[in-house]
């Protein structure tokens, strides 16, 4: 891997960041009314020349451009409208507190899962278990996830009187969101998987393998899970921030106070500086993932060389 | 060296199918997809013909008998202001149809020339149009449509000019890979030594070889755009009221679960049914007229 490759990657990265924060900055701001603007109880005209003076909204729009990026650059990004007490920043880290236990339980039962399932399936290529598995993994792709959300609630609440329908606070209200939130990516990594290691399976290393006499269980751990896992990676990488950043629609179904909620509650509000800072902060975490995960299948599979051709 | 084994391979004759009768040969082989067919051609048209199915208007309320459980008056029951759960869900089938179908439209309407002016044409062209990729996929799509909502506001139009913005890309990353590729093949090379115009080239030669392909993500961006109506309007930005959106109802039901689970099994079901059957026909498509997976008819056996 050589530095220059490395460079060009984050150059183009940093390239991106700006052009999504031109692009949210100038959209947000072409908007029709602003967040002072008072149907009810208009403010008198001097008031609310104030506020617009302290908030910055007087200024012409490259000038408040320019100054958000350099309050950004200082890790300040500005105070949500929607509560004046705390800044962006706070009230971020605060509902992401929220959202990331549950992203954290999702990636580890998405990924194992679907490994699992995956690998089961391609072993029992072509049988009604991996016929199920498949339909079910399509199932999982297809339908949104609160469709998947209201069922469990159907089923589990409303039928078993298991669980209760929402809220947040207990560890097992995490049950319901959790297991609605894993399908669609553990279907994702259990199709992909069984895919690779069907390919796997069809190498010729690993007739070889068998030829001398390995043990079939030693054949797919040694041989086939190795060389499978490596497209694997990659597609799992760009999954993670989508999945610790939250779902809108899990956290809406099942009322928790998360960022995706938030969110929403930010568009409906015209909160600008949350916004923004929302987009940043999901544009940021997708752009390195992706750049973390292309640079990781470098590192894992000594086939893949980028830059000049040194071998 | 014998020659024994050759008398046993005979060339069978080439069955002579357009490229709906391969297709169609291609994707009946698989039962499942027939039946998938067979269930989203109904869905589509219980959606398309709800004006003349439904018991009543979609708008059409009665609020003495307002959240009333499925009877033979009500099959669905009805909602908390008393319309009618299964007028208003096969108008919301109706609804998500029409924003999908049109959506696809202008994703095909932009994405095409572009994809292809790009692979085609080359240079500057195909520079601005990978930017403009690029640009447009540095977040995630359903954010994308989300920011375009909240500017735009909600309602029908604005809900398919947002999802088109994101759904353009496919089609024009194809077409684009598409015209790269057979840009350079022998029949396109010697079309164009025989003096072939740019148009004609385009016309005649790249898009009909990439029909099939395209089929495929038009058929599969469907289901996709289904998904997407529904879940924006599920958040509140996209359809607005009187008019119905499966989305809307599911999440207008979140909080009468406990007592009246119809008002939220029902549209659920519907979006699942309609996302899946047209998921598994796309697919099914795909594996038809795909001439790399499928298998060819005719030749050696």
């Amino acid at each position: 891997m050589t530095a220059r490759y490395l460079m060009g990657r984050v150059v183009g990265l940093v390239v991106a960041l700006v052009t999504v924060s031109i692009l949210a900055f100038l959209l947000m701001h072409a908007v029709p009314g602003g967040p002072f603007d008072e149907t009810q109880s208009p403010l008198p005209p001097a008031a609310k020349a104030n506020i617009l003076r302290k908030y910055g909204l007087d200024q012409p729009l490259w000038v408040q451009y320019l100054r958000y990026v350099w309050h950004a650059l200082h890790g300040d990004f500005g105070i949500p409208y929607q509560s004046p007490t705390e800044t962006v920043l706070a009230l971020i880290a605060r509902v992401w507190s929220v959202t990331l236990p549950l992203g954290a339980i999702v990636v580890t039962i998405s990924f194992t899962a679907g490994l699992a399932l995956g690998i089961l399936a391609a072993l029992r290529h072509n049988t009604w278990l991996d016929n199920l598995l498949t339909s079910l993994a399509t199932l999982g792709m297809t339908v949104p996830n609160f469709v998947i959300a209201i069922w469990l609630i159907y089923i589990f609440s409303v039928q078993l009187h298991w669980l209760p329908t929402g809220g947040w606070g207990e560890a097992r209200l995490l049950i319901m969101p959790a297991v609605a939130y894993s399908l669609q990516p553990m279907a994702i990594v259990a199709r992909y998987t069984r895919v690779a290691v069907l390919e796997a399976l069809a190498g010729d290393y690993v007739r070889t393998a068998l030829a001398k006499g390995l043990t079939p269980s030693r054949v797919v751990v040694r041989h086939v899970l190795r060389n499978a896992l490596i497209p694997i990676v990659t597609l799992m990488g760009p999954m993670i921030p989508d999945l610790f950043t939250g779902s809108i629609f899990i956290e809406f179904t099942f009322r928790i106070p998360g960022l995706g909620k938030f969110f929403v509650t930010s568009i409906f509000q015209r909160d600008y500086p949350m916004i923004m800072a929302t987009v940043l902060l999901v544009a940021f975490l997708w752009s390195v993932t992706y750049l973390l995960s292309d640079l990781l299948y470098v590192l894992i599979d000594p086939r893949v060389r980028v830059g000049e051709r040194s071998r | 060296m014998s020659l024994e084994g050759v008398a046993s391979v005979r060339v069978m004759p080439e069955v002579r199918r357009g490229l709906w009768g391969a297709a169609w040969h291609g994707y009946a082989r698989n039962p499942v997809r027939v039946v998938a067919a067979a269930a989203a051609l109904l869905i589509v048209a219980a959606s398309a013909f709800a004006p003349l199915l439904a018991p009543t208007r979609y708008d059409f309320a009665t609020i003495e008998e307002s959240l009333q459980q499925p009877s033979s008056r009500h099959w669905l029951g009805t909602d908390a202001i008393g319309r009618d759960v299964l007028s208003r869900l096969l108008y919301g089938g109706r609804t998500s149809l029409e924003v999908a179908l049109a959506v696809v439209a202008l994703a095909m309407l932009a994405g095409v020339p572009l994809g292809i002016a790009a692979g085609f044409a080359g240079g500057w062209i195909d520079y601005l149009v990978v930017r403009l990729i690029e640009v447009s996929t540095a977040l995630p799509a359903l954010l994308l449509a989300m920011l375009l909502i909240s500017i735009l506001g909600s309602g029908v139009g604005n809900v398919i000019l947002a999802l088109a913005v994101v759904a353009w890309i496919e089609p024009c990353r194809l077409m684009r890979a598409q015209a790269l590729a057979l840009r350079n093949r022998d029949f396109v090379e010697a079309a164009w030594a025989l003096g072939a115009s740019a148009g004609h080239l385009v016309w005649r030669h790249i898009l009909p070889n990439t029909l099939g392909p395209l089929i495929v993500v038009i058929t599969l961006t469907i289901p996709r755009m289904i998904f997407a109506e529904a879940s924006l309007s599920f958040l509140g930005l996209g359809i607005n009221d009187p008019l119905p959106s499966l989305g809307k109802m599911v999440s207008e039901s979140v909080s009468y679960m406990q007592v009246y689970p119809v008002l939220g099994i029902a549209p659920t079901l519907m979006i699942a049914l309609m996302v899946l059957t047209l998921t598994l026909v796309g697919d099914g498509l795909r594996d038809a007229m795909d001439p790399a997976r499928g298998q060819r008819v005719g030749g050696l056996r």
